[in-house]
């Protein structure tokens, strides 16, 4: 009876370790917290309606770069436990972590840094700038970005809820390579845990990417050609649809995995006929064009930036997208240089070597297009070209090291060692993060209708940067000594020891990079008068810099008229045109989206803990929420013309109050000491007040 | 006024309807995927039977036959169903539909009753690697076949309930791109798994 | 305004400054681990081959990216919109042969390090033989959960968590793996790596060219012992290698198929130890224990 109400759910799943519970604790006295000051702001009806249900991509943007935001804090705080044990464990010593969480741990890292560190804030960029950049007023289908959004939140949870339930998470590397992810060698539930946190995130990923292509291609504003579409939409409209052909047999993978880990079928098995290589084929021709998808668009914000600092048209528009095409083209073609160790055949091996290696091509081709964009150009020196400097610093190493990596021989040597973490770290970090914090500082003015206080977001950009050389220099040398990754344990005649500390210690400055990247955002809060900027704070070059900062949520009052690649640009050149407004058919905020995830958050923790019925009542539901919104035909409404003027004449005048000049930029900005003495001051007045 | 509101609505009415149809094509793709890997790993695995049963030893041609007619007779019918809802004939289209429900509920029945027999004769889906694929490509098939006969059923209380709206057209054409897409599917299945272990 | 515009400066120096402080410290630790950085040190045919490879694309790639990026920072310091001696033309705009430059340089790259790809690619493959005067001998490796048995079929003896072999000499290890996930068999030292599978049997060619005991590792997760199952790779002469084989004939334990049963029972840190007897065809009966027997 027991079993049929709970499946293998008992009490020993409760967290007991401390880890577990100092985690879980954590996560409820933070959720405590966010609760009570809802409460007490009286703030539940207005999040629910204003953000939760919302189906308007500039705040599901935001609602991504939030959750990135904290799931990026708790990632780095693994990989400071990863490497803490590394430093300590040499030797007699054994460190401070056993080695089955020690595995845990850096497997809940990947997973999190990818999926939903990397993965949000790339989401995050596409939903905010792309509609803004075409000239769309929405989505092609609202609701479907929702249930994606909400799809990622469902994952996120599932991630985390080892803490609650079961006290373990995969121990098996992000990508639970079989047969050690089968039954045999993990038959606790922090595969299953693993497995369902990925299926359903990365459904949602397949949803989001379909509509965004169908938006990209069908809903650009009359004019826009493919041919003169921005440049990171263009490396959005790669990397969607690179995840619309890998994340199905992402989707299929698992599928498998979970057959045979609750049917118990034999596909990845080593026993009745499995096929365990299968499964690393299967996963790779996934897992490697998911770091294009991530990339593809950080080049797109790259190209951005490039262009609108250095006030110049990208030096050739057309190789640009040539190579970011030719890169998502080739990068479906070469999952096999993740396993020439698997002893495939040296044919084999040349062929998938020589197809990564052409990746290169394009790759060197957008760095000298940048180089000759910035050739007797006009430079203007803010963060989001810091980013871009510090992104070819890290970048062109990291692609070097790419290229040896991709000679089956060398790789041979390199294979699973410190040398490739490094390696993939400095693509993931210096290329996707550093866009992704680059394109958020970039864009932050449209977001916010604030700049970001320049001053410590230099200080942040150093840490990050020196954080980062201390933290990866360091593991290439260990790979090159012999090192593999992923050890718990090492011996003391190794000499690895001292590497690995300068590794944790510049796993620390980027802690302080991250932290000091908070006080950033907090010190813009504080100053929000002074920092007020106009919509177009950068003299941009593309169309989402002719709205108002804080676009409405319909974004275009009139939808814009595109004449070339760098539409916004051109129509500055132009006399403004009388405005006529029109009726604008808007859709309606949906929970659906809430609902459908949360049957979909209960239905993998029923396959996790083997609670049938659950599972079944939980299908059940998603069917029938996905029934009512397909047929619920009143799902948009008109906001007349007059009240979209009437909107627009307050924010126009709005707008006319707020700063146009940006080279009254850094007096206003408050340092360090200013902030601390700033915060200090509140606290003390607050406390104060009390009395 | 109100005639330009009028063609401005259709004209919204016409580019959803196209983008509908766009995401549809986009989304079967994936399926298509989907799908493609199920066929790869069968393929892969097709001989891996260790020491059981090999597909001719449990397959049936003749009822593989019965159920293949049945799905394609409802490909057919389906056809006709979304004609028409094209024509905005209601009752005709109630007559295919109901025809397209019970060929493909009586499909679906044939193959729970061919995996039942399979199951009850010791063949399941932890004996080998080779059934595992097999109940995963033709099982997975099947549930996307349960998928379509619940919008069938949801479909016509709708139109019932509403009348046949533009809405509801687009539903039920795209319910018929979903269907011929399966049957597409089911013709691959009939062939390299069905077909193939006779040869 | 004049302050403001410093500090924003400074601190952008204090930053590069600090980060090539970072780099040449790192370097020089580099350097002055010498001896210690295995794959740079390489004391194995195989492994030196793959160091060239390493080393000659590294110096290739180089002359293209350090002209790249230097101009690439130059440019972004020159350029600045406050330098009032540099020339700013922010009209110029694509044309055909900027087109053609863009692409020719990488491709021509590409031609050259794929060329010595491809070379290195056929000339190192794993199963290719070593060409040398001596008689290769055969090592069989079986990965275990977390340990590792070496067969020596020649000899008829075996070891655990110790593979030891005459210097100079071509050996050729078969692998695979029982009641395992995937393993990866490496010898920084001597060149590597090659995954050990159940079911499957890899081959890896390497030489030793010098004396001494080489650390050896299992590269890819595989559980909780992951990193403590290490052995040693030792090269010695002709003789100490015939005299170990000697004496493990002499004290070894009998390797029977019981034995067998319960060394692969998992566990860590397990010592070294020798066999005398090894059951016969065991590395064939561990391969057929996972073959898919046809029933028909």
């Amino acid at each position: 009876m027991k079993e049929l109400l709970l499946g293998k759910l008992d009490k020993n799943a409760l967290p007991h370790e401390w880890f577990t519970i100092g985690g879980s604790v954590t996560f409820i006295l933070m959720f405590l917290a966010v609760v009570a000051f809802i409460t007490y702001k009286k703030r539940w009806r207005w999040l629910w309606d204003e953000w939760l249900t919302s189906v308007d991509p500039k705040k599901i943007g935001i609602m991504y770069f939030i959750v990135g935001g904290f799931m990026l804090l708790r990632g780095a705080l693994d990989a400071v436990m990863i490497w803490l044990q590394q430093s300590l464990s040499a030797g007699s010593s054994h460190g401070y972590l056993s080695a089955d969480h020690f595995q845990q741990i850096f497997t809940a890292h990947g997973n999190i840094m990818v999926f939903f560190v990397a993965m949000a804030f790339i989401f995050g960029l596409i939903n905010y700038i792309v509609p803004l950049q075409i000239g769309a007023r929405d989505l092609a289908s609202p609701f479907l970005n929702t249930l994606g959004f909400w799809l990622f939140v469902a994952g996120v949870v599932m991630v985390n809820m080892f803490f609650f339930l079961g006290g373990e998470y995969a121990a098996t590397g992000w990508l639970a390579v079989a047969p050690l992810s089968g039954t045999q060698f993990s038959p606790g539930v922090g595969v299953d845990y693993w497995l369902w946190s990925l299926q359903i995130s990365g459904i949602g990923t397949t949803l989001g990417a379909i509509n965004f292509i169908v938006t990209i291609l069908k809903m650009r504003a009359p004019g826009m050609s493919l041919k003169k579409m921005p440049l990171f939409t263009w490396g959005s409209l790669c990397s969607m649809v690179m995840a619309v052909t890998v994340f199905p047999l992402l989707t299929a993978t698992l599928f498998l995995l979970f057959l045979d880990r609750h049917f118990g079928s034999h596909f990845f098995t080593t026993d009745l006929g499995g096929n365990a290589m299968m499964y690393t084929n299967l996963v790779w021709m996934w897992g490697h064009p998911e770091v294009y998808i991530l990339m593809l668009p950080a080049f797109g914000v790259y190209s951005e930036i490039v262009s609108t600092f250095t006030r110049k048209k990208i030096a050739s528009y057309a190789s640009n997208v040539i190579g970011m095409i030719g890169v998502s083209a080739f990068a479906l073609l070469v999952w096999l240089h993740h396993f020439f160790t698997m002893g495939s055949g040296a044919d084999i091996n040349a062929f998938f070597g020589l197809m990564t290696m052409v990746i290169a091509v394009p790759t060197t081709m957008l760095f000298i297009n940048w180089l000759v964009t910035m050739y007797r150009s006009k430079i203007l020196f803010k963060t989001p070209m810091l980013w871009f400097l510090g992104f070819v610093g890290t970048f062109s190493f990291g692609g070097m090291t790419g290229v040896i990596l991709a000679m089956p021989p060398a790789d041979f040597q390199l294979h699973n060692s410190l040398f490739l973490v490094a390696h993939f770290h400095t693509m993931t970090i210096g290329g996707v993060l550093f866009g992704a914090l680059a394109g958020i500082s970039y864009w932050f003015p449209k977001m916010t209708g604030l700049r970001l206080n320049e001053r410590i977001g230099r200080y942040a950009y150093w840490c990050w940067v020196s954080g980062f050389a201390l933290a990866f220099v360091p593991l290439y040398i260990l790979g090159l000594m012999g090192a593999t990754r992923r050890l718990d344990h090492y011996e003391s005649s190794t000499g690895w020891q001292p590497f690995f500390i300068v590794a944790l210690l510049g796993g620390i400055l980027i802690m302080v990079a991250i932290v000091l990247q908070v006080v950033q955002v907090i010190a813009t809060i504080i100053q929000r008068k002074q920092l007020a900027v106009s919509g177009d704070p950068w003299n941009g070059r593309t169309l989402e810099w002719s709205t108002a900062p804080v676009p409405p949520a319909y974004n275009f009052a009139v939808i814009p008229e595109v004449t070339g690649s760098d539409a916004y640009w051109d129509i500055k050149q132009q006399a403004s045109k009388k405005v006529v407004y029109e009726d604008i058919l808007m859709p309606r905020n949906t929970a659906s989206g809430i609902y459908i995830s949360a049957f979909a958050f209960l239905t993998g923790f029923a396959f996790v803990w083997h609670i049938n019925w659950l599972a079944i009542v939980s299908i059940i539901g998603i069917i029938a929420v996905i029934v009512s919104r397909n047929f619920d035909e009143n799902t948009e409404y008109v906001l007349s013309a007059k009240e979209v003027e009437k909107i627009e004449t307050e924010r126009n005048k709005e707008f006319a109050s707020k700063q146009h000049d940006i080279k009254k930029y850094e007096d206003a900005d408050m340092g360090l000491i200013e902030f601390i003495r700033v915060v200090l001051n509140w606290a003390l007045k607050t406390v104060r007040l009390k009395k | 006024m109100s005639e330009i509101k009028i063609a401005h609505h259709l004209q919204h009415e016409r580019a959803a309807a196209d983008r509908t149809l766009f995401g549809l094509w986009m989304y079967i793709m994936t399926d298509l995927l989907m799908f493609a890997v199920l066929f790869a790993v069968y393929a892969v695995l097709q001989n891996s039977t260790a020491g059981g049963p090999h597909g001719h030893d449990i397959f049936s041609l003749n009822f593989v036959m019965i159920e293949t007619l049945l799905l394609l007779t409802s490909s057919l019918t389906c056809g006709l169903a979304s004609l028409s809802a094209k024509n905005k004939d209601k009752k005709q289209l109630f007559i295919w539909l109901v025809a397209t429900f019970l060929l493909g509920a009586m499909f679906l029945s044939l193959e729970v009753w061919e995996f039942s027999k399979l199951v009850n004769e010791g063949h399941t889906v932890s004996t080998s690697a080779f059934l595992s694929s097999y109940f995963a490509l033709v099982g997975n098939h099947g549930l996307h076949i349960l998928a379509g006969l619940i919008w069938i059923i949801v479909s016509s209380i709708f139109i019932r309930k509403r009348g046949l709206t533009h809405h509801m057209q687009r539903k039920i054409n795209a319910f018929s791109m979903f269907w011929h897409f399966l049957d597409i599917v089911w013709i691959f299945i009939f062939t390299l798994v069905y077909l193939r272990a006779f040869i | 305004m004049a302050r403001k515009h410093k500090s924003n400066k400074s601190s952008n120096t204090i930053g590069l400054v600090f980060l090539g402080i970072l780099g040449l410290a790192l370097l020089i630790a580099l350097l002055l681990q010498g001896n210690n950085v295995a794959l740079l040190n390489p004391k194995g045919q195989i492994a030196s081959n793959q160091y060239n490879l390493l080393r000659n694309s590294t110096l290739i790639m180089l002359i293209l990216a350090i002209p790249v990026l230097s101009t690439m920072f130059y440019f972004a310091w020159r350029y600045r919109e406050d330098n009032p001696k540099a020339v700013h033309d922010t009209g110029k705009t694509h044309s055909k042969k900027l087109f053609v430059f863009l692409w020719t340089i990488p491709f021509i790259f590409l031609v050259i390090l794929g060329n010595g790809m491809l070379r290195a690619n056929y000339d190192l493959d794993p199963k290719k033989p070593i060409d040398s005067t001596k008689q290769t001998i055969t090592i069989q490796v079986v990965a275990l959960q977390w340990k590792w048995l070496f067969i020596y079929p020649e000899q008829g003896i075996a070891s655990l968590n110790l593979a030891e072999f005459p210097v100079d000499t071509p050996i050729k290890f078969e692998l695979t793996a029982d009641e395992a996930p995937m393993n990866s068999f490496w010898i920084p030292n001597l060149g590597g790596q090659i995954y050990a599978m159940t079911g499957h049997s890899t081959t890896l060619n390497l030489m030793a060219n010098s004396l001494g005991d080489f650390p050896g590792s299992a590269a890819e997760i595989n559980g909780e012992g992951f990193s403590r199952m290490n052995f040693t790779a030792r090269s010695v002469t002709d003789s100490q290698f015939s005299q170990w084989v000697n004496e493990a004939k002499a004290n070894g334990q009998v390797l029977n198929w019981d034995a067998y049963e319960e060394l692969i029972k998992p566990s860590e840190n397990n010592e070294t130890s020798l066999y005398s007897s090894v059951e016969a065809n065991l590395y064939a009966k561990v391969l057929i224990k996972y073959m898919n027997v046809e029933g028909h």
